[in-house]
């Protein structure tokens, strides 16, 4: 039989690894999307609206 | 009238992914922050305040078990709101909202799950009990796997988006069944405490870390929300340069 406490704990320590883990895949997605435009920026490929107005981003 | 179509206007400043992009990279710092703060002086609140009379410790699980409930359904009325923006506006962005959603609800109920598990036991006796408010709550849960599911198995989003919204908006009778579950049918689960007509049962001491921690979870849940979306954003970016790209590429042959 486990005491309250370590009922208490287990719940905080699955619920800071849980939102720990989501916070670090939303982050390393987003890196790696970002270094995926850079990559196809880099090799000549640009949207067609960048092409035709800078001014949209405006 | 002019008020309205000044709005309308607003409204569909934000339709816009590049404008959404820009608001997105000057909100997230802040909003990340604040998320940050509230998680702080909750957390310092839920382990400073008193155990209950009758529950001891066990009462602390409270403050991360409700407030996770509470996003899981938050979230999946998110989702259900950008499912109509899906099929009754057209939105560009509803889809991404939708789609960025599902993994958040996911954890979220996930958490809420477990740690109502991890208070089941000491508290009931039993780490699970197939009662109504549990059993909606899981099948709330294998919606969100559904969906995910759902919008990784088809490649082009012009095409999934319509499904995925229909599907959504039909698992939303789901929300309410959850909501009423504990009023409806004869659960081990308590009824509602705090959202309830006749004012909050809950004594103060016990209210406030709730409160606390309810708000750094919404502000955590909309942090995320709109970095995902920026990152599906991206996503659809990344693939239809791909697109163009493999198009020219095919051109120059």
């Amino acid at each position: 039989m486990m005491s309250h406490a370590a009922y208490v704990f287990a719940s905080y320590g699955i619920a800071t690894l849980t939102v720990a883990g989501l916070c670090l895949w939303v982050i390393a997605d987003g890196r790696a999307r970002q270094r995926e435009l850079r990559e196809l920026e880099a090799s000549g490929v640009r949207r067609r609206s960048a092409e035709a107005s800078t001014g949209e981003a405006r | 009238m002019s008020e309205n179509s000044l709005a309308i206007r607003k409204f569909s400043d934000l339709a816009n992914p590049t404008r959404f992009l820009a608001l997105a990279d000057r909100v997230l710092p802040w909003l990340a922050a604040l998320t940050a703060l509230f998680f702080v002086v909750g957390l310092w609140l839920s382990f400073t305040t008193e155990g209950d009379y009758q529950q001891g410790e066990t009462v602390r699980i409270m403050y991360v078990h409700v407030p996770a409930a509470w996003l899981s359904m938050m979230c999946y009325s998110v989702m259900a709101l950008a499912a109509l923006g899906t099929l009754v506006w057209r939105h560009p962005l509803a889809d991404v909202s939708s789609r960025a959603a599902a993994p958040i609800g996911a954890c979220f109920t996930f958490l809420a799950l477990v740690t109502g598990s991890l208070w089941g036991k000491p508290m009931w006796g039993a780490w699970w009990v197939w009662d109504a408010r549990l059993t909606s709550v899981f099948v709330l849960f294998l919606m969100y796997l559904g969906l995910m599911a759902l919008n990784r198995a088809m490649d082009d989003p012009a095409r999934s988006s319509r499904v995925s919204a229909v599907l959504v908006l039909v698992g939303f009778v789901n929300i309410p069944i959850i909501k009423f579950s504990v009023e409806w049918w004869n659960t081990l689960h308590q009824p509602a405490s705090v959202l309830r007509l006749d004012g909050p049962t809950i004594d103060p001491e016990f209210l406030r870390p709730l409160v606390v921690m309810a708000i750094a979870f919404t502000l955590l849940f909309f942090t995320l929300h709109i970095a995902a979306m920026r990152n599906e954003i991206w996503r659809r970016r990344v693939t239809s340069l791909r697109r163009l790209a493999a198009r020219s590429a095919g051109r120059e042959m």
